[in-house]
């Protein structure tokens, strides 16, 4: 049933810290590597090596420019994934119940048999999260990789998403949301973590770690300042050479 | 969004199916409507394949065509499924009626029953569709009160004209028929100015520091993409051909869609004589303008997925 099945009390779900992400794209290449192997149809990509490449990921990563008032510009990676609604608008478009929530862990999955391609649950998704695959035309999206995170055939510490595994900064966690004192709760709480287009009402599980407050400085024109120092007079042997080189004419 | 072909015939045709449904259920019931067999044949002919064709080229954008009878169970929820039932279940009622009125003669007493339900079921089923679109918050240029209305009211103006010229060609357009056309050419084009005038105020409501969330800091723009190449999201929801011709292609929807029947069944009224050739001309006319409007009402509508691209409102 496409009906959202009540609230579950567990919500597992991804918190990402935008303030220590580097934007390397590791989790994005290991989602795409487990998860073209793994639950359903392969990630495939079509015309991979031609002028036009296109392909189903689950993990994408932007980095934008955040200018505060008056102070310098600062660069933030930002990893684009499923937030696993707890009012996922995908579920309920869904005509034919492929798309669903579980209620046992919160997590949003596409019964890729019953599928039928419409691409509604993309169009209802404010997160572009779900792509369509060109190859099985059915919608992929991320499952937090749910077959490895209950997979018993896995050494204990690889049972997590396979982009938290990668994650090289540790700016990925994965954990029960609806646990307020699971360690990623406790997280969420004191770095005062948020939620996507709250707005659009969907109440994203996933969390948002803020960039930490850089140190406050007057915007400044760095290039012109740069320029301008090389103008100074130097001093010492290079000040002597200077001097000399003037008399010279 | 991008507006695929099949969507656009869909919602388009079906539409226009309906509203002549609606208005031979409505009139027919009243006994306005001529009672010639070869205008009863036609008209439920010509109804029952707009609808028929809609339906299956709303079928040729999905990804598994074989699957789609599942699309009938999510009733609940989901409008797509909806109107998939409501459309199904219409052909009850249509076949009733029609089965009455054009094998017995009939559609008086009971009859016009089944003539009501048939019309009631074909304006649901239009609002069904209406409402795939409207449900969408995603969407500012959807999500609006403008859009059922005029789903509505372009099916019975549609619908209407379409009615008419089969009504002029095998019969005799009866007037309360064309007044009720006019009445409907005049208010669908009140409510697409008003659609027009709601999208081109920009939505705030999202925008790219609440998309990020980084609007606590500061001002936000898009630095890097994250991938080189396009993407099934971008492809899908960042279409943006339409921008620079709406203008043009509004005035070519209002012209085609609106002006033009509403001069040709205007002059029907007032002159004897040409009924048949207006009427057929204005169906003609009004066929191009309201494609034009329903690729529009697609390609205008953007998608707040945008605001993560570096569009900085919707």
């Amino acid at each position: 049933m496409t009906c959202l099945p009540g609230t579950s009390a567990k919500k597992l779900g991804l918190v990402i810290d935008l303030d220590t992400c580097v934007g390397c794209h590791a989790c994005v290449v290991s989602c795409k590597e487990w998860n073209t192997g793994g639950y359903g149809a392969p990630l495939s990509d079509q015309n991979a090596y031609g002028a036009d490449p296109v392909g189903a990921w689950l993990n994408r990563v932007h980095a934008y420019e955040v200018t505060p008032a008056g102070q310098d510009a600062q660069i933030v990676h930002f990893p684009r994934s499923c937030l696993h609604c707890d009012d996922a608008p995908c579920v309920t478009v869904c005509p034919t119940g492929a798309s669903y929530k579980r209620l046992a862990d919160g997590i949003v999955l596409v019964d890729e048999d019953w599928c039928i391609g419409c691409g509604l649950c993309a169009w209802a998704c404010p997160y572009g999260a779900r792509e369509m695959d060109g190859q099985a035309n059915v919608m992929k999206k991320c499952t937090l990789c749910v077959d490895r995170i209950y997979n018993e055939n896995l050494p204990e510490e690889d049972r997590e998403p396979a982009c938290v595994r990668a994650c090289p900064s540790r700016a990925r966690h994965f954990g029960d949301l609806g646990d307020p004192q699971s360690e990623v709760s406790l997280l969420v709480l004191a770095r005062g973590g948020f939620d996507l287009m709250p707005e659009q009402g969907t109440r994203p599980v996933n969390k948002y770690l803020p960039p930490r407050p850089k140190q406050a400085r007057e915007a400044t024109d760095r290039g012109a300042a740069g320029v301008a120092a090389g103008h100074e007079r130097p001093e010492g042997f290079l000040g002597w050479l200077d001097r000399a080189l003037d008399k010279l004419g | 969004m991008r507006p695929a072909y099949s969507i656009v015939l869909f919602t388009t045709a079906s539409g226009a199916g309906y509203g002549m449904l609606a208005w031979l259920g409505i009139l027919g019931a009243a006994g306005l409507l001529p009672m010639a067999p070869p205008f009863g044949l036609a008209a439920f002919a010509l109804a029952v394949a707009l609808v028929g064709t809609g339906l299956i080229a709303s079928t040729f954008h999905l990804g598994h065509r074989e699957r789609a009878w599942r699309a009938f169970s999510q009733w609940r929820s989901s409008w797509l499924s909806r109107e998939g039932v409501a459309a199904v279940a219409t052909f009850v009622p249509v076949a009733l009626y029609g089965g009455g009125w054009v094998l017995l003669g009939r559609t008086q007493g009971p009859w016009a029953v089944a003539g009501l339900a048939t019309a009631g079921m074909a304006l649901l089923t239009v609002y069904c569709t209406s409402m795939i679109y409207g449900s969408l918050k995603t969407v500012p240029a959807w999500h609006n009160g403008w859009v059922s209305p005029a789903y509505l009211i372009l099916s019975l103006a549609s619908g209407g004209v379409l009615l008419s010229a089969v009504a002029a060609l095998t019969a005799e357009a009866p007037p309360e028929l064309t007044r009720l056309t006019l009445l409907a050419l005049a208010a669908g084009l009140a409510v697409k100015a008003g659609y027009w005038r709601h999208i081109d105020r920009p939505d705030d409501a999202s925008t790219a520091e609440t998309a990020t969330g980084l609007g606590r800091i500061g001002a936000v723009r898009a630095l890097l993409s994250p991938h080189t190449a396009d993407n099934w999201v971008l492809r899908e929801m960042g279409y943006r051909v339409a921008r620079r011709h709406a203008g043009t292609l509004r005035r070519i929807a209002v012209i085609l869609g609106f002006a033009l029947p509403l001069a040709a069944l205007g002059v029907t009224l007032a002159v004897a004589g040409f009924t048949g050739a207006l009427t057929f001309a204005a169906a003609v006319s009004l066929g191009a303008g309201f494609a034009v409007e329903r690729w529009l009402f697609f390609a205008e509508a953007r998608h707040v997925v945008t605001l993560f691209y570096g569009e900085q409102r919707t």
